[in-house]
């Protein structure tokens, strides 16, 4: 009988830590842009029902240098965490009171039709195959996919000699890069990890020879390599990057297309405290997409 | 059989072939550890930046770093934990239904049982994460994590039930019927009590194994040891140092788990009830554990 | 369950790849996890310290860590190759050490009274060992060494995560991230798929056990 009061202790025991397990969200670091407070929505419009509960989700990656990349203080902080304080901050949220979820690429479009988040800000590149489950924002920013490789790397040049070079290439599973390397190198010349830190570990220690993906992350990589890395520098594919929402949502697409036209000046700022530290040209916002 | 008796107790000469071969076997250690010192130091894996943050107080990162890997192992444990917990239970209700069940059901049990044992656990907390959300099951990760290793280790946990029941002496089944007590009155009172006692080891081994497998957190983005040791080396750029502090906080762990299901198959086995076999030694049977008690299935 | 059908040539390869990878990995943990037991029972004490402490690190170890470990450790010590190939050795690695108790239990089954009647015989240590012990042993720990080897099938999934393209769970990434299929279909799929191979094999390792059975 000793022992059924062992189980039932151990359970309440278990059920007791599981409590402190739940509720745990994450806050961004970073500049805190002013909040709007006096902003009017129209009633059933999601940009109202975000202003009445007064926080948002937000769902953005936690592994990319310069763009979405959770810190030692557990905080997410760069680029994408900017833009999505800024767009938070004009539907009356402060941002402290943004929940920041992680959302690799391969879970972005379930989040959204799930309603986990309420948009997904995550280098997310625009393609038709995602437009078809839900609608882009945007374009906030263009990039580009590019190689990296080793300093003193001559033979590779541009996706096209990656072939002659026999070179293993490495990228991310689930990522539009991966997708499209392929039509450069054979399936068995490409390695995918979860994350591209381990992709730099692979080039460095000569398991591959090239890593591919956007410009601005292997710029973040370049960076953090101290000099091993370099950018071969010529973009091969055009990547938008664009604002997940739900499938539909054309008066929240206004709106957030709205916001990042109407404030040049904190898109601006936003870069030059994340991505900009590493790349030296600021980047206009491009001609937003009509939203359907 | 002790092993000892696979070699005399040895002469000189057999003395001096022992010491032989035990300094070739050093040497051998010793020049591997001196190889791989060698090749680590020319990646500049042993400077300094990429310890301190571990080690060294003082640094600026050490505090975070830890207080994120406390947090990450916290998040393991509970994971762990409530795994456990929740296995226990629906072990044990499997395994009681498989012994009990009358033959028409028996085999929907078993083969839910085989099933179950016959799917990685990675592709059932994949699964499980990836296909309840369609049905409009929201959870955090940490509950998919846990349903996932709780659906894998409470079939093995029932057959470890199972066979500690089997493995109990006839007598007390016949005794506690032959008193008048049902079936049910019979597993909960007599038969039940005593297998878990027997099976005491192998369930703590089975702990070890549930540890381990919440590593697989990390492809659901649950944030436990493993991960977060990712999401350090993302900012610090020191994976070899990171993962071998994981490892030794896992090995440690685990270890001190593993010398506990020891010490808890001694204290039993001083007297009580335990299987034995004819040269003495306590032992559970062999298709549930796969070494001296403190084993577990992987 | 047209995805299935659809994508049957990547369920197919998957199948064939993972299956690969544990023909690989049961060979090698055989032959090192009975080469650490030998060493944990011999007279000479630097080998029983090895041993002890390989069972110890990779039983204790996760085996993500161990993987990690050979994906990116063995490529700082200067051995470069493929994925493939750091996947198998980390399964290799970890699995030797169940291999090894297990074939350790196995030769502490044998009756104490065989291995002095090979000594007083007159055989070595590894005489006796290999003419005399192992091969009862090997009886007695087929069991075991079946659960053991059911269990590193279904650890071969792991090896995905860590650059190995092509088996089984990479299938199902795959299918669900990058292309964007539903989950249910695929994933039920790939359960088949591993079921196709454990339910087989545990079948196969039950006839085996009856086989050389012994009774004690």
């Amino acid at each position: 009988m000793r022992f059924r009061g062992l189980v039932v202790g151990t359970v309440t025991a278990a059920l007791a830590l599981s409590m402190t397990a739940c509720g745990k969200s994450d806050t961004g670091t970073g500049t805190n842009p002013p909040v709007e407070t006096a902003a009017k929505f129209d009633a059933g419009t999601t940009m109202e029902k975000l202003q009445k509960a007064g926080s948002v989700k937000v769902g953005t990656k936690f592994d990319q240098p310069l763009f979405g990349l959770k810190g030692l203080d557990g905080k997410p902080a760069g680029f994408d965490v900017e833009i999505a304080k800024l767009i938070a901050s004009k539907l009356g949220v402060s941002a402290d009171k943004i929940e920041f979820v992680e959302t690799p690429s391969k879970v972005r479009e379930e989040v959204i039709e799930q309603g986990k988040v309420d948009f997904v800000v995550a280098t997310y590149t625009i393609n038709e195959t995602r437009k078809q489950r839900i609608t882009f924002a945007g374009p906030y920013y263009e990039a580009g996919q590019d190689l990296m490789v080793k300093k003193d790397d001559s033979a590779i040049t541009g996706p096209d000699a990656l072939k002659a070079a026999n070179a293993k290439v490495c990228s991310v599973t689930g990522s539009t890069p991966a997708e499209k390397i392929k039509t450069y190198v054979d399936a068995a010349n490409i390695v995918l990890f979860d994350v591209y830190s381990k992709c730099a570990d692979a080039l460095r220690t000569g398991q591959v020879q090239a890593v591919t993906t956007d410009n601005v992350i292997l710029l973040g990589l370049v960076d953090a390599s101290k000099g091993e890395f370099k950018l071969v520098g010529k973009a091969f594919t055009k990547e938008p990057y664009g604002i997940g929402i739900k499938k539909g949502d054309v008066k929240f697409c206004e709106f957030i297309n709205k916001t990042l036209n109407d404030n040049a000046a904190a898109y601006e700022k936003a870069w030059k405290d994340t991505a900009g530290k590493v790349s030296p040209d600021t980047p206009k916002l491009p001609t937003t997409a009509a939203c359907s | 059989m002790s092993t000892s008796v696979l070699y005399d107790a040895p002469g000189p000469k057999a003395k001096r072939r022992v010491l032989f071969f035990s300094v070739l076997a050093g040497i051998g250690v010793l020049a591997v550890l001196y190889l791989v010192y060698r090749q680590l130091d020319k990646q500049k894996q042993f400077d300094e930046a990429k310890w301190s943050p571990l080690f060294d107080p003082t640094n600026k990162d050490f505090e975070l770093v830890w207080q994120r890997l406390g947090e990450a192992l916290t998040a393991t444990l509970v994971a762990a934990a409530l795994a456990v917990v929740f296995s226990l239970v629906i072990g044990t209700v499997l395994a009681v239904t498989r012994v009990t069940a009358a033959p028409w059901y028996r085999w929907a049990v078993v083969g839910l049982i085989e099933l179950l044992r016959g799917i990685p656990v990675v592709i059932m907390i994949f699964f499980v994460a990836r296909v309840l959300p369609e049905y409009g099951v929201d959870l955090e990760p940490l509950w998919f994590l846990v349903i996932g290793l709780t659906l894998y280790n409470s079939v093995v946990i029932a057959e470890i039930v199972r066979a500690g029941i089997n493995s109990l002496p006839r007598g007390q089944k016949e005794a506690a019927e032959s008193l008048g007590l049902t079936r049910g009155q019979t597993l909960r009172l007599v038969l039940l009590p005593q297998a878990f006692r027997a099976m005491l080891p192998a369930l703590i081994s089975q702990l070890v194994v549930v540890l381990k497998d919440t590593s697989l957190g990390f492809i659901i983005s649950y944030e436990e040891t493993v991960r977060v040791a990712g999401q350090i080396v993302q900012v610090l750029g020191n994976p070899i140092q990171t993962y071998l502090v994981i490892a030794v906080i896992f090995i440690l762990v685990n270890y001190a788990l593993g010398r506990l299901a020891v010490y808890v198959e001694r204290r039993l086995s001083r007297g009580k009830k335990t299987l034995k076999t004819d040269d003495g030694a306590a032992v559970l049977p062999a298709n549930v554990l796969t070494g001296e008690g403190a084993g577990g299935v992987m | 369950m047209n995805v299935i059908l659809d994508n049957f040539d990547l369920y197919r390869d998957g199948f064939l790849k993972t299956l690969l990878i544990c023909a690989y990995a049961i060979v090698g943990s055989l032959v090192l996890g009975t080469v650490m037991a030998a060493f944990r029972v011999s007279p000479v004490p630097p080998l029983r310290w090895i041993g002890t402490s390989w069972v110890n690190v990779f039983r204790n170890c996760p085996l993500t860590v161990v993987l990690f470990f050979c994906a990116f450790g063995l490529p700082e010590l200067g051995i470069n190759g493929a994925y493939f190939w750091f996947g198998v050795a980390g399964l290799v690695l970890y699995t030797s050490a169940f291999v090894c108790e297990a074939v350790r239990s196995g030769i502490n089954s044998v009756p104490a009274g065989q291995a002095e009647a090979a000594r007083a015989v007159g055989l070595t240590f590894s005489q006796s060992l290999s003419s005399v012990i192992l091969p009862q042993a090997l009886r007695t720990v087929v069991p075991p060494l079946g659960s053991v080897i059911i269990a590193m099938i279904k650890n071969s999934a792991i090896v995905g995560a860590f650059g190995v393209g092509g088996e089984l769970f990479a299938v199902s990434d795959t299918l669900t991230s990058a292309r964007g299929e539903a989950a249910l279909p695929v994933l039920t799929g790939v359960v088949i798929a591993y079921l196709l191979i454990t339910i087989p094999g545990g079948l196969f390792l039950g006839w085996l056990e009856r086989k050389v059975a012994i009774a004690r």
